[in-house]
């Protein structure tokens, strides 16, 4: 009963008891989430037009914030770096579509899928070989990046926000609002999506499969290359970085792997999901509640849209 | 429907002529040492028994597979290796024997896909929706409400074709091949699993685009009726290899081709 209650009321006090700190965790889950999105987000991308999930897309963060920061070590000026770092990222996505999409194409996913994790591994070494393996400081501050917090007086008390948070949520906002112009309103969107839909159909109408996954894979890398930023901005950049992959994979099975909305969405319910358990439930069960609390999150969902949130539902005729 | 030998259209020169072609999977022959062509204006049917090589023969001619052996030439044009995106660009566009659409996206947006090789627009200006691209958009919009009425599927137009019944989905097929404003149209058994008021509107909108665009058309159909109805010549295959070539009448009349249907006694 004792129990029970610690679950089930007794957090829901505490909310109510302190509200400036549910804002304040509801607040760092949205932030959270938002970098879930995006990383989740890179994988949606590349999911919906070549139908690879691409295991690589965790190391591609790094790979970008890496080579941002290297960059500039080696004397580059910060915006050089950046526009050098997505010339890189364009590099990457034309590499992989020659090397690795076109002399696989037609064969089963699972080789594909295995494909990208041999891509894993190569990122690793190549970045380690060339830019080192320690940790690195993201050049925030030389990419105007704002720095500092600023508190606000609501709710009875003080919440005190990240400056650095907040351009993150807008930037995002910008990008995903991007993304989706460029899906809904351009030709190459319209022909991304026919892509995703079917490949022969695709072919028949005169779309180039090989320029289709460039694209897509460049545009991933920009996703990546944006998360790594922020997210190095928050923390450091080192090659630990890429276990946020597996944040990706409750988001994922939260929204749906092939939509865009979905990533969205369900990197926001996780975040805020995982940040609200920790924070009110983790003293129930000791700490480290965060590796695993999303999954949670996400497989209750799962129990009543076995699609995910946004994904096409699954219409067969029989 | 229409006398054979007396077409509205002009039959002209030849259009696509293949030579000696043979193509295998493996050990598996699935097209061997067929010649036969295909000329400016006219309705070609290929037709045989199933496994016979008619998609595979499709499917060589807007270069889904390459031919290990012989040669394809296209308005004058012969080419070793012709990938889909040229042949494509070249005026071919096809439909598939079960139907190969967008399922996402919507009726009108499927048959727009079909105008991808037309749009020459700026991606910026399309990103904006200003400028050129406004006026390129709005002008193929134009030519896709006009196949939109012609195919008479004005009330579907917003509906995801996922949802679409199949002979519809068949229909916004077409349309999205005929957007290509193709030289030469493959269709792949057309009207495959349609009832007969299904088929009848399909001929029909075969026999209209040919006369209306003069279109030229090369089909696949097992329905015998529809083919010697449709079609100005016929092509015959069997295991691969070419046992007649001729008019509807002299097909239908040929010992081999009626073996080849109906078994023969050894």
């Amino acid at each position: 009963m004792d129990l029970l209650y610690k679950i089930f009321v007794d957090p829901f006090l505490q909310m109510g008891a302190a509200p400036d700190l549910l804002v304040q965790t509801l607040w760092e889950g949205l932030v959270a989430g938002v970098l879930y999105s995006l990383i989740a987000l890179g994988f949606v991308l590349i999911f919906k037009a070549s139908g690879v999930f691409n295991f690589a897309q965790g190391i591609m963060v790094v790979f970008a914030a890496l080579t941002l920061v290297g960059l500039h070590e080696h004397g580059v000026p910060a915006f050089v770096a950046l526009a050098l770092t997505i010339a890189v990222m364009f590099c990457l996505a034309f590499a992989v579509e020659r090397l690795i999409l076109r002399p696989l194409v037609n064969q089963p996913d699972i080789i594909l899928f295995m494909a990208t994790f041999g891509l894993t591994y190569f990122l690793i070494g190549f970045g380690e070989l060339i830019f080192g393996g320690e940790t690195k400081i993201m050049i925030a501050d030389q990419l105007w990046l704002p720095r500092g917090a600023i508190e606000l007086k609501m709710a009875g008390g003080f919440v005190s926000i990240q400056k650095i948070d907040i351009a993150a949520a807008i930037i995002a906002s910008l990008m995903v609002a991007g993304l989706a112009i460029f899906f809904q309103r351009t030709r190459i969107g319209r022909a991304l999506r026919a892509v995703a839909d079917s490949h022969r159909a695709a072919l028949s109408v005169g779309i180039s499969l090989e320029q289709i996954w460039v694209i897509v894979w460049f545009a991933a890398g920009l996703v990546a290359l944006t998360t790594g930023i922020m997210w190095g901005a928050r923390s450091d950049v080192s090659f630990a970085l890429d276990v946020i992959a597996l944040k990706a994979l409750p988001v994922l099975i939260l929204g749906g792997l092939t939509s865009i909305p979905g990533a969205i969405v369900g990197g926001l319910i996780i975040g805020v999901g995982e940040k609200l358990g920790e924070f009110y439930w983790g003293p129930l069960m000791g700490s480290g509640i965060e590796s695993w609390f999303a999954y949670v999150i996400a497989l209750i969902f799962l129990l009543f849209r076995p699609q995910g949130l946004f994904g096409e539902r699954i219409i067969e005729r029989i | 429907m229409r006398a054979a030998g007396g077409p509205d259209v002009a039959v002209g020169d030849v259009l696509l002529s293949v030579e000696n072609v043979s193509l295998a999977f493996g050990g598996v022959k699935a097209v061997s040492d067929v010649s036969f062509d295909i000329r400016k204006g006219e309705i070609r049917a290929i037709i045989g028994p199933n496994g016979a090589g008619k998609t595979s023969m499709l499917n060589i001619i807007n270069g889904f597979y390459h031919p290990q052996k012989g040669r394809i030439t296209f308005k004058g044009q012969t080419r070793a290796k012709m990938r889909p995106h040229d042949a494509a660009d070249g005026g071919i566009a096809r439909t598939f024997q079960n139907v190969a659409l967008f399922r996402g996206m919507t009726a009108l947006d499927n048959i727009m896909a079909g105008r991808t090789l037309k749009m020459h627009s700026n991606f910026f200006w399309q990103l904006l929706r200003y400028g050129p691209a406004m006026r390129e958009e709005t002008e193929h919009r134009h030519r896709v409400e006009e196949i939109v009425d012609f195919l008479k599927i004005q009330e579907i137009r917003r509906v995801p074709v996922g949802r679409l019944p199949y002979g519809l989905q068949k229909r916004v097929e077409l349309g999205r091949a005929l957007a290509m404003e193709p030289d030469l149209l493959l269709l792949d058994e057309p009207m495959a699993g349609m009832n007969l008021e299904e088929k009848e509107d399909m001929s029909r909108f075969v026999l209209d685009v040919n006369d209306h665009y003069g279109t030229t058309i090369a089909l696949i159909e097992h329905d015998m009726g529809v083919v010697m109805d449709l079609s100005d010549r016929v092509v015959v295959l069997d295991h691969g290899i070419k046992i007649a070539d001729g008019t509807p009448g002299e097909v239908k009349s040929n010992q081999a081709v009626i073996d080849a249907y109906l078994g023969v006694a050894h």
